[in-house]
C-alpha cells in the first residue's frame, strides 16, 4: 500500500488525466439512477398526498393532552367528512372505575344464526366489500371441542341436528400475548379489561395477529369502504371510527356502547338470548350469577391467555 | 489509538477513505457494469411495486388475516440465517488461528453486511405503515423492550449490523492509511460478532417459538434448527462468491477457505437433516392436534396441498446436497462445478425450508382450525427481487472495496 502515505492533497487515484471525464460519467449514470429511482416510487406521492403532517407527527394515545387529544379527534372527525361524506362524533369513552367486562355465550341456546356477526359489521363500520366482522361462529359436530372438525363456512338451514355453535371473537384476554408481542406498545389492555389498539400508533407489523391464538384480530389491507348512509357516526377514537390502512383492529366489546351503560351490539342482535355481558365486578349482575351456579369453560385454557370470555351449557 | 501522529484528523480522513473506496468499487470492467445495471433495473422494479403496495394498500399482496406473514417474512428469516451464517469463516480463523482464512474472513463480514441490509428492508415491506418507522426508535417512539421478542430483534439486527460494520471499516481504513490494524480495535469485537451471530438467529427463532397459539413453531428445537440450517446457507453462498472471485479476480489464496468451509457444511448439512427427521419422529409418532400444520406441509390437509411440492423439493435439494457434500472427490480441483452445484442445492433448500416452509405452515391450519392457503402474488415476488437485487449490489460493491486488501494478504 505504498499511495496511502502520500499527504492527501494529492489525489492518489490511478488514472489521473480520466479522472473528470470518468467523474462525469459516473456522475451521469448516478444522476439517472437516482430520477429512475424518483420515478419508481412516484406511487408514494399518492399516498402521501392521504397523509397529513400532523398525522405523520401524532404521538400515542397515551401520551396525548387534553387539548392534543381534542385536536386529534377533531381532525379524525374531519377526514371521515371528507373521505366517506359522513358527519361522526368520535369521543374518547374511559374505563368507568370499579367495572371489569365479561361475556359469556350459552351454547346450548346458540343456533348459529349468525344476526351478531352481522350485527357487528356495521356497528363497527367495517369495509362492506370483504364483509369483515369480529366475530366468527364455528359449526361443531356434537360430541367434540375439537374446532379441526368445525367449520366456518356452513350453509344451509340452522341450527342442524347434529350439530352445535361456537361463537369465537375476542377475549379480552387478562394474560393476552396479543399485547406482549407488540413492539411499540400499540395495543394495550385498560383498566376494564379491554383490550385495544391505537390505530394512529400501530405500525402494521401483524405480529399481534400471529400472537393471537383465537384468530381475533383483523389487519387492514386496504382503506374500509363504507357508504356515507351507512356509516355508524357513534364512535370512539379506540373503538369503530373507521380504520386506516394497514393497521390492525380487533373487537372491543363495543366500548363505545358498554361505557355508555349499552350492551355490545351482537349481544342485542341476538334472537336467541345466548349472549350475556355484564361487570363481574358487580355482584347483583347476571354475568356473575352464571359463572357462580353454571359449569363454564374457556377456550384454549392451556394456553394461559385467562380469556374474560366464557362458554357454558345448559 | 495513541500511534497516530495528528497530522490529519479520522473526521476529515476517514469521509476520504469512503470516497476514494466508492470511487474505486465503481471502477470496473463492461462485465461489471452490465451486472450493475441489471441489479439496479431489477432493484427499481421492486422499489416500484412497494410504492404502489404502500399506496393502495397491502390488499395486492396474496397474505390474509389467516396468513399474516408471507414471502417477505420469509426470506427476512431466511437472510437473519445467512448473515449469521458468514460467522463460520470468523470461527475457523479466530478462534482456532487458520492463517489461511484469516486473510479473506472479510468476505463473511461483508456478507453479513450486505445481508442485514436486505433484512431491514424486508421487514419495512412488510409493514402496513411504513411511515410509522419511527415508533419502533428507541427514544422517540415507544419500544416494548424487553417483552417484544420483535424489540429484541430491531436490537441485535442492528447491533450486529454496526459491528461488522466497524471491523471492515476499520481493517480497511487502516490499509487505506498504510497502517497494521492494531487488534485491540478489532480482536474483541471479532470475538463479540461470534456470540452476536448466534444470538441473531436465536433471537430470530424465539419470535416465532413464543407463540403458544400456534404449534408448529412452538417447539424448542427451533432455535438449533435456525442455526443448523445458517451453518449451512452461508458457509454454501460465501463458497460459491470464491469460486466465482478465482475466476473473475486476481486474488489467491482462496483454496483453503473453501475447502475449509466445505468442511463445514459437510458437517452442519448432515446435522440440520438430523434435526429436521428428529423433529418429523415427533411430529408424526405421536400424532395429535399438533401434527396438522406438519402434514399440511409434506402431505397436504384436506386436499390442500400448496405447499407439498416445496417442501419435497426443499427436501430433495438438501438430501441430494448432503450426498455431493459426503463425496470426497467433490474437493478436487476438476470438479469445482459440482461444489457450485452442491452449494446450490443447498442454499435453494435451505431457503425454501428456512422460509416458506417454516413461516406458512406455522399459519395453516389457522388458531380456529380453518385452512386458507397462501401463493406469494406477483407484486410480492417483484418486491422481493428488487430487495435481493439490492442485497446483492452492496454485497458487490463491499467486494469490491475489499478486493485491493484481498490481492495482497497480510504480511
Ligand atoms: S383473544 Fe386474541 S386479540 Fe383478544 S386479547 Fe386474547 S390474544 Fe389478544
Ligand atoms: S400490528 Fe400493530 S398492534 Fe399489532 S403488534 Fe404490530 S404494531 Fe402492535
Amino acid at each position: 500500500m505504498t499511495h496511502t502515505e502520500d499527504p492527501p492533497r494529492q489525489p492518489s487515484l490511478p488514472i489521473v488525466e480520466n479522472l473528470s471525464r470518468r467523474a462525469a460519467v459516473k456522475g451521469g449514470f448516478a444522476t439517472l439512477g437516482a430520477a429512475a429511482f424518483v420515478a419508481a416510487i412516484s406511487p408514494l406521492r399518492h399516498a402521501a398526498k392521504n397523509s397529513s403532517a400532523a398525522e405523520f407527527m401524532q404521538q400515542h394515545y397515551k401520551e396525548l393532552s387534553p387539548e392534543g387529544k381534542a385536536a386529534v379527534i377533531a381532525r379524525l372527525e374531519s377526514e371521515a367528512k371528507e373521505n366517506y361524506g359522513a358527519e361522526v362524533t368520535i369521543a374518547d369513552d374511559r374505563p368507568i372505575p370499579g367495572t371489569k367486562f365479561v361475556y359469556a355465550i350459552n351454547l346450548s341456546v346458540c343456533n348459529g344464526n349468525g344476526k351478531c356477526v352481522e350485527a357487528c359489521h356495521k356497528e363497527n363500520n367495517h369495509d362492506r366489500s370483504t364483509n369483515q366482522s369480529y366475530i366468527r361462529v364455528i359449526e361443531m359436530p356434537k360430541g367434540t371441542m375439537d374446532m379441526e372438525q368445525g367449520t366456518t363456512t356452513y350453509t344451509g338451514a340452522v341450527p342442524k341436528d347434529d350439530k352445535f355453535y361456537l361463537p369465537v371473537q375476542c377475549q379480552q384476554c387478562d394474560e393476552p400475548p396479543c399485547v406482549d408481542v407488540c413492539p411499540v406498545k400499540a395495543t394495550w389492555k385498560e383498566e376494564d379489561g379491554i383490550v385495544v389498539v391505537d390505530y394512529n400508533w400501530c405500525i402494521g407489523c401483524r405480529y399481534c395477529e400471529a400472537a393471537c391464538p383465537y384468530h381475533a384480530r383483523r389487519f387492514n389491507w386496504k382503506q374500509p369502504e363504507v357508504p356515507a348512509e351507512q356509516v355508524n357516526p357513534d364512535q370512539s377514537y379506540l373503538s369503530n371510527r373507521i380504520r386506516p390502512a394497514g393497521v390492525v383492529e380487533k373487537c372491543t366489546y363495543c366500548l363505545h356502547r358498554t361505557r355508555r351503560g349499552k350492551l355490545p351490539a351482537c349481544l342485542e342482535a341476538c334472537p336467541t338470548g345466548a349472549r350475556v355481558f355484564g361487570n363481574i365486578l358487580d355482584p347483583q349482575s347476571s354475568i356473575r350469577w352464571i359463572l357462580e351456579n353454571k359449569r363454564v369453560y374457556i377456550l384454549k385454557e392451556e394456553l394461559g391467555t385467562k380469556p374474560a370470555f366464557f362458554y357454558y351449557f345448559d | 489509538m495513541s500511534s497516530i501522529p495528528v497530522k490529519e484528523s479520522h473526521l476529515t480522513r476517514y469521509p476520504k477513505f469512503l470516497g476514494r473506496s466508492l470511487w474505486l468499487a465503481t471502477e470496473g470492467s463492461f462485465g461489471f457494469y452490465a451486472w450493475m445495471t441489471m441489479l439496479t433495473a431489477l432493484f427499481l422494479v421492486g422499489a416500484n411495486a412497494w410504492a404502489h403496495q404502500v399506496a393502495g394498500g397491502m390488499i395486492s399482496t396474496n397474505m390474509t388475516d389467516h396468513v399474516s406473514w408471507g414471502l417477505y417474512i420469509a426470506n427476512f428469516t431466511f437472510m437473519v440465517g445467512l448473515a449469521a451464517g458468514g460467522v463460520m469463516m470468523v470461527i475457523p480463523a479466530y478462534l482456532y488461528h487458520d492463517r489461511k482464512m484469516h486473510d479473506v474472513v472479510i468476505i463473511g463480514e461483508l456478507l453479513a453486511i450486505a445481508a442485514i441490509v436486505m433484512c431491514l428492508f424486508f421487514v419495512l415491506a412488510d409493514l402496513g405503515r411504513p411511515d410509522r418507522f419511527w415508533h419502533l426508535i428507541p427514544g422517540i417512539g415507544k419500544f416494548n423492550f424487553p417483552i417484544s421478542m420483535l424489540t429484541w430483534d430491531v436490537i441485535v439486527l442492528n447491533g450486529y449490523l454496526v459491528l461488522n460494520l466497524h471491523i471492515c471499516g476499520y481493517l480497511l481504513y487502516m490499509r487505506f492509511l498504510g497502517r497494521k490494524p492494531n487488534p485491540v480495535w478489532y480482536v474483541p469485537f471479532v470475538m463479540l460478532s461470534i456470540v452476536w451471530a448466534i444470538s441473531i438467529h436465536t433471537v430470530t427463532a424465539f419470535l416465532y417459538c413464543g407463540l403458544g397459539g400456534r404449534p408448529f413453531w412452538n417447539s424448542a428445537l427451533l432455535a438449533p434448527r435456525f442455526l443448523a440450517s445458517a451453518f449451512v446457507s452461508g458457509p454454501a453462498f460465501i463458497i460459491v462468491a470464491m469460486l466465482l472471485m478465482k475466476r473473475l479476480t486476481k486474488v489467491r489464496g482462496l483454496d483453503a477457505p473453501i475447502s475449509t468451509l466445505t468442511g463445514i457444511i459437510r458437517v452442519t448439512i448432515l446435522i440440520n437433516l438430523l434435526m429436521v427427521a428428529s423433529e418429523l419422529f415427533t411430529e408424526f409418532y405421536t400424532g395429535g392436534a399438533h401434527v396438522s400444520a406438519a402434514k399440511y406441509l409434506f402431505f397436504g390437509l384436506h386436499g390442500h396441498t400448496a405447499l407439498v411440492p416445496w417442501t419435497w423439493t426443499a427436501i430433495g435439494l438438501n438430501v441430494v446436497a448432503a450426498l455431493l457434500f459426503l463425496w470426497p472427490g467433490i474437493l478436487a480441483t476438476r470438479h469445482r462445478w459440482m461444489l457450485a452445484a452442491a452449494c446450490a442445492m443447498a442454499f435453494v433448500g435451505t431457503w425454501i425450508e428456512k422460509g416458506m416452509g417454516l413461516i406458512i405452515p406455522g399459519f395453516i391450519p389457522s388458531t380456529l382450525h380453518e385452512i386458507v392457503e397462501y401463493a406469494p402474488s406477483q407484486l410480492e415476488w417483484k418486491v422481493t427481487v428488487g430487495i435481493w437485487a439490492l442485497g446483492l449490489m452492496v454485497f458487490t460493491v463491499a467486494l469490491k472495496t475489499a478486493l485491493p486488501s484481498l490481492n495482497q494478504p497480510a504480511e
